[in-house]
């Protein structure tokens, strides 16, 4: 079986999942490597690290920015040329669209999210998330080629070997720019959480620190949203102890104490992380669908009935922002950072 | 402005959705507008009254999901559509793209179509794109933040490294996530307005298309393995006493 590995990357930083893809496109046959940007010879030599037998690119500053359309059109085009049985896609923001475009250029199907894809008398299988996780479906697609992006840290990622390395094939990019690009900020809000590998996260319980004065001047919400601030800032600092990134339950964002980018659960993130910490979360149903598959998950209320209890374990009933700073300075002194 | 919003009708986000003979079940549960796509007619309804217009709200569904569109209405659109056909009943995404498209067309287009970001049925993501790839738009997906000045569309789009400001000329195809603000609540007027509305239903014969065929098919339903979690409780005499306890635990763990 031929396989097509798209290789994500967001002005050259790869979603390590792209990996994840080669190593699954390898236990079926051949894995081609799809590259597309501008100044993308890293990106490129990479690939072949990861085990790609071969690498196509289209390296051309039309392509600079992720533009859907343009990326379609240039990935419909070789995909026709070389007729892959089955196209990967690590899933983002951007494979999201470019996968949804090129099947309708390519009229076949994209199975989303997938966790799972198996080759049973010849046809794929993938299984996959339906209602935000409450139940799975396996589900196939009977035109090629077929299309499927994987969800991050389900599928072993190959070994690099930087002895591995090849001749990239170039190809041009096709199709009309439709968008323009204004520009770019890497706001605070960056953040990715399918693939950290820990999340500390932060509910309503966040903001509930009535010892901290808020500067004055400040009407009840806004005190309400600076104490929950100065709350997450100390999730921050166990997050970045712990290579981790912060998350948040949909209370928090709608209390409108975090972005909704960190947003964990049925409307935000379904996240698997090695490590979740849940902080003054009480754990609604949404929030326990987007994070029960977390290999281990510490949960830290107030309330020792709150449901996060359920899913948890190791639970710690006591105020967050007692406990919280502790573990930082305790896993600082532990981890030798 | 002619503005389009495009919703569906889910089961509630608190029901207990389960697989259960081969179907899918969601006990009595009641079916919503999808959530996302509530922040979809938002978005709508900000660029009508920044820009004057209309907005009418487009659902594919059975005949229950006149519901869906009549929250849609009550929250302040002006006009619904509902495609019903029982050939519709299969379809994946890329059908039900196709069929939207030509729903659009028969509206007489618009100069900007919305989406929210995903249905929490399927949750595949894929409309939105496929919409704009059918009809030839330009695609500004996962608008928190969208700007009509001169013709032009100018969003800023929320992925996951942080904000891109792009834009395009109208007509547009657009989704928006739920920085765009929260939705609004349906008014009194509106609901009472909803109540009596007149809400065309067209078949695929309406809209002179045949039922797309379906590529990609459900072979198997199942529950998720259920999560016996045992919890163990940390105590201790002082935070200092509670974090070196679990700091023992989780590095036993081996996770980090």
């Amino acid at each position: 079986m031929k396989t097509f590995v798209y290789i994500d990357h967001f002005k050259g930083e790869i979603q390590p999942a792209s990996w994840e893809a080669i190593g699954l496109g390898k236990t079926f046959g051949t894995v081609s490597a799809v590259v597309f940007g501008s100044g993308v010879d890293a990106v490129a030599k990479a690939a072949f690290e990861y085990g790609a037998d071969e690498v196509f690119v289209a390296d051309d500053p039309a392509l600079e920015d992720f533009r859907a359309e343009t990326y379609a059109s240039t990935l419909s085009a070789l995909a026709s040329s070389q007729s892959p049985d089955l196209i990967l896609f690590p899933i983002t923001a951007r494979t999201r669209e470019l996968a949804a475009m090129s099947a309708v250029d390519l009229n076949t199907g994209v199975l989303t999210d997938i966790f799972a894809l198996e080759a049973a008398d010849g046809t794929l299988v993938a299984t996959r998330p339906i209602y935000e996780g409450k139940v799975l479906e396996k589900a196939v697609c009977s035109a090629k080629p077929v299309m499927a992006s994987i969800r991050p840290r389900f599928f072993p990622k190959p070994p690099r070997d930087e002895s591995r390395s090849g001749t990239p094939i170039r190809v041009e990019v096709r199709g009309d720019v439709l968008t323009k690009v204004e520009g770019y900020s890497a706001s605070e809000s960056a953040v990715n959480l399918g693939d950290a590998p820990v999340i500390v996260s932060g509910g309503r319980g966040v903001s509930n620190n009535p010892s901290l004065v808020p500067p004055a001047g400040m009407d009840e919400k806004q005190a309400e949203i600076w104490r929950a601030q100065q709350g997450f800032a100390l999730l921050g600092e166990l997050a970045a102890v712990l290579g981790g990134a912060v998350g948040a339950s949909r209370a928090a964002v709608d209390g409108g104490y975090i972005p909704y980018s960190h947003q964990v659960g049925q409307t935000g993130k379904v996240v698997t992380p090695d490590l979740y910490i849940a902080c003054g979360i009480s754990g609604a149903i949404q929030h326990l669908v987007g994070m029960r598959n977390s290999k281990v998950v510490v949960a830290i209320n107030k309330d020792s009935d709150a449901p996060i209890f359920t899913q948890a374990r190791y639970g710690v009933v006591g105020d967050l922002f007692q406990i919280v700073p502790a573990l930082t300075a305790e896993f600082k002194k532990r981890l030798g950072k | 402005m002619k503005i389009i919003a495009c919703i569906k009708q889910v089961p509630d986000s608190e029901a207990k959705v389960r697989a259960e003979g081969g179907q899918v079940t969601w006990g009595d549960a009641p079916l919503v507008i999808n959530p996302f796509d509530e922040y979809a007619v938002e978005g709508a309804l900000q660029q009508k009254e920044a820009h004057g217009g209309t907005v009418t709200a487009l659902c594919i569904g059975p005949e229950s999901a006149r519901e869906a569109l009549k929250h849609a209405l009550a929250m302040g659109a002006d006009e619904a559509v509902l495609v019903s056909d029982p050939a519709l009943n299969e379809i994946d995404s890329l059908g039900a793209a196709r069929v939207l498209a030509a729903a659009i067309q028969k509206i007489g287009g618009a100069d900007m179509v919305v989406f929210g970001r995903q249905t929490l049925d399927n949750g595949s993501g894929l409309t939105t794109a496929q919409v704009a790839r059918v009809l030839g738009l330009p695609l500004l997906g996962l608008a928190g933040q969208i700007k009509v000045q001169d013709g032009s569309v100018t969003i800023e789009r929320v992925v996951e490294e942080g904000r891109v400001t792009l834009s395009a000329k109208m007509p547009v195809v657009l989704s928006v996530v739920q920085s765009i603000g929260e939705p609004r609540y349906p008014s009194f007027m509106g609901i009472r307005k909803a109540s009596k509305a007149n809400i065309p239903v067209w078949s695929l014969a309406d809209l002179g298309i045949e039922a797309p065929a379906a590529v990609v098919k459900r072979i198997e339903l199942m529950n998720p393995p259920v999560n016996e979690v045992k919890i163990e409780m940390i105590t201790g005499e002082t935070p200092e006493e509670i974090a070196k306890a679990l700091v023992d635990k989780i590095i036993a763990e081996k996770v980090l």
